[in-house]
């Protein structure tokens, strides 16, 4: 086997999640050639020639790819496709975005958001909002998928030394062009990778009131999510957002905050190791997966939560 | 211009969706069914554009057995115009899925394509981008704003950092995230008059497709359970379950 996975990076920074599409990659065996397609990635390409395990490191440097359009970046990945068994991306919006495109090119089927492998064709994923876990078997020359990060322990990041080779080919698909971003900021450590993580819902009221999870998590090093109930009242923004339609995570810590937990809510984070939950109401459904449950008001409960770490 | 809108029947969003005794699938039998909700936003969001003037006329498609009618009624309730419902005995894969709405496209000649960003049944989230691979025209995934100007389209998408917008050359392929719109409910009124609006019933032979399935679903289980842990008494006794019992803060 011989497989081809796509660096999730945002030209400076190799993204974790990377290192858990890898750890799939190694659970399938063969020789593991990694991808970054940017532009002036070169501290990216630095980064993944260490990564434990990585064979090959092949660089597509040129402005098409800077944002990772999927016209280019789907173009790429036909082109060097040919040798590959497995093509392989993270299961998040860029993953998500540029592989079924390829897939359809290739004229295979591709299976989305992959969280147990079976074996080099046989692939468990979760269905139904979580409510379900299927397996399934697929009969395609070439296995084209993306891999959920938090159902994989990551790879090393060091200890490789893998061989860089340059892609010359640079596609550019005229009718589509990146216009503006707005990035969220932040130095707290990324939902999808951080070990803790406090998360917010309906009842914090309004954006304001964020500010209290603000600080228990800087006193955690946690990151900050949110229940759809809150993105849509616009408290915060929607790359917060944990759950079926969201963010997946995984943490060891997950700390609930005023969230009734909806099940399109839980499908995005109990896989969590440890789950915390606060909510007057003791009826709410997030009781039911969590391993502490506190019965109380939140704005007497998470300020006397920061005073205690 | 006209705007094509794929469809599909799925679970009812409530309902909490259960895996047969024999693990061989989840039961659905007597289970409501409904329209996808990221389909709902995608109808809404074309009948949108056509109250602004920027399309003409809304076409809406579903593949599969009669009983989808029932949402391509409801999508003509909404404020389509017309429907193609595609007969399909058994369930294709997804690519066939994508080739049978690419020869809808090709013989509608749509100038926008628009869909859910996924089913919530599979959670899948691909049709659209292999629908506009196969298309080859550009495409706009997890979108929450679109603007029509002449034969350009800008879209904002819902990506893992933020927001970000591009601009794309018509026809384009759009997928809807959550916050794009907020659905109408239909009128009676409206929902009498779907029943009198075209609905066109297509085979595969027609198309020119063939229907495969290439991905075997081999077992479905439910998930680990979590059972529910202990509830403590007060912020002080919790901070000490985290240090001293399940070790996860210093």
């Amino acid at each position: 086997m011989s497989i081809l996975v796509l660096a999730e990076h945002d030209n400076q920074q190799l993204k974790p999640v990377t290192l858990n599409v890898l750890a799939a990659a190694q659970q399938l065996g063969g020789d593991i050639t990694l991808l970054v397609a940017g532009h002036q990635c070169a501290s990216v390409v630095e980064q993944a020639a260490k990564i434990s395990g990585v064979k090959q490191v092949l660089v597509a440097d040129a402005p098409t790819y800077a944002h990772h359009l999927a016209e280019n970046v789907s173009d790429l990945l036909v082109d060097l496709a040919e040798p590959f068994t497995h093509i392989l991306a993270a299961s998040t919006t860029t993953g998500k975005n540029i592989l079924p495109r390829a897939a359809a090119l290739l004229g295979v089927n591709p299976l989305t958001d992959v969280s147990g492998v079976e074996s080099s064709h046989r692939f468990k994923r979760a269905i139904y909002a979580g409510n379900a876990i299927a397996t399934v078997e697929i009969d395609e020359p070439k296995v084209v998928m993306t891999v959920r990060g938090t159902a994989f322990d990551p790879v090393a990041a060091e200890g490789g030394s893998a061989e860089i080779t340059s892609v010359s080919a640079v596609f550019e698909n005229a009718d589509i062009r990146f216009s503006h971003e707005a990035l969220a900021e932040s130095d707290r450590p990324e939902l999808t990778a951080a070990s803790i993580v406090v998360s917010g819902g309906r009842g914090l009221g309004n954006g304001e009131n964020f500010e209290l999870l603000y600080q228990v998590a800087d006193k955690l090093g946690a990151a900050v999510g949110a229940s759809r109930a809150a993105v849509d009242a616009g408290y915060v923004p929607n790359d917060m957002q944990v759950g079926q339609t969201g963010k997946m995570v995984a943490p060891e810590l997950y700390i609930a905050v005023g969230i009734s937990g909806a099940i399109q809510h839980l499908a995005g984070m109990k896989d969590s190791k440890v789950i915390v939950a606060i909510n007057k109401d003791e009826e709410a459904p997030i009781f039911q997966v969590a391993d502490y449950g506190l019965v109380a008001d939140l704005f007497e409960a998470v300020p006397e939560l920061q005073n205690s770490l | 211009m006209k705007i094509l809108v794929a469809v599909k029947r799925v679970i009812d969003y409530n309902v909490k969706v259960r895996v047969k005794a024999d693990g061989s699938d989840v039961d659905l039998a007597n289970v409501k069914m409904a329209l996808n909700p990221f389909c709902e936003i995608a109808v809404e969001e074309a009948v949108r554009l056509k109250e602004q003037g920027k399309a003409s006329e809304i076409v809406v498609v579903s593949i599969g057995q009669k009983t989808c009618e029932e949402q391509l009624r409801t999508a003509l309730a909404l404020g389509a115009d017309r429907a193609i419902r595609v007969e399909v005995d058994s369930t294709p894969d997804a690519l066939t899925i994508a080739r049978l709405l690419a020869k809808v496209a090709e013989e509608d000649q749509p100038g926008l394509v628009l869909l859910g960003k996924q089913s919530i049944d599979s959670d899948n989230n691909q049709t659209g981008q292999m629908l506009a691979a196969l298309m080859k025209r550009p495409q706009a995934t997890f979108a929450s704003e679109v603007q029509i100007d002449g034969d350009t389209l800008t879209v904002t998408r819902e990506v893992d950092g933020g927001l970000q917008t591009l601009t794309l050359s018509l026809p384009a392929v759009v997928t809807t995230d959550l916050r794009l719109n907020e659905p109408r409910y239909a009128s009676l009124p409206n929902i009498m008059k779907a029943k009198k609006k075209p609905l066109e019933v297509k085979s595969a032979a027609d198309l020119g497709v063939t229907l495969t399935n290439k991905i075997k679903l081999i077992s479905v289980a439910p998930p680990a359970e979590r059972s529910a842990g202990i509830k403590v008494g007060s912020v002080a006794e919790l901070v000490d379950k985290l240090r001293n019992e399940a070790k996860v803060i210093a």
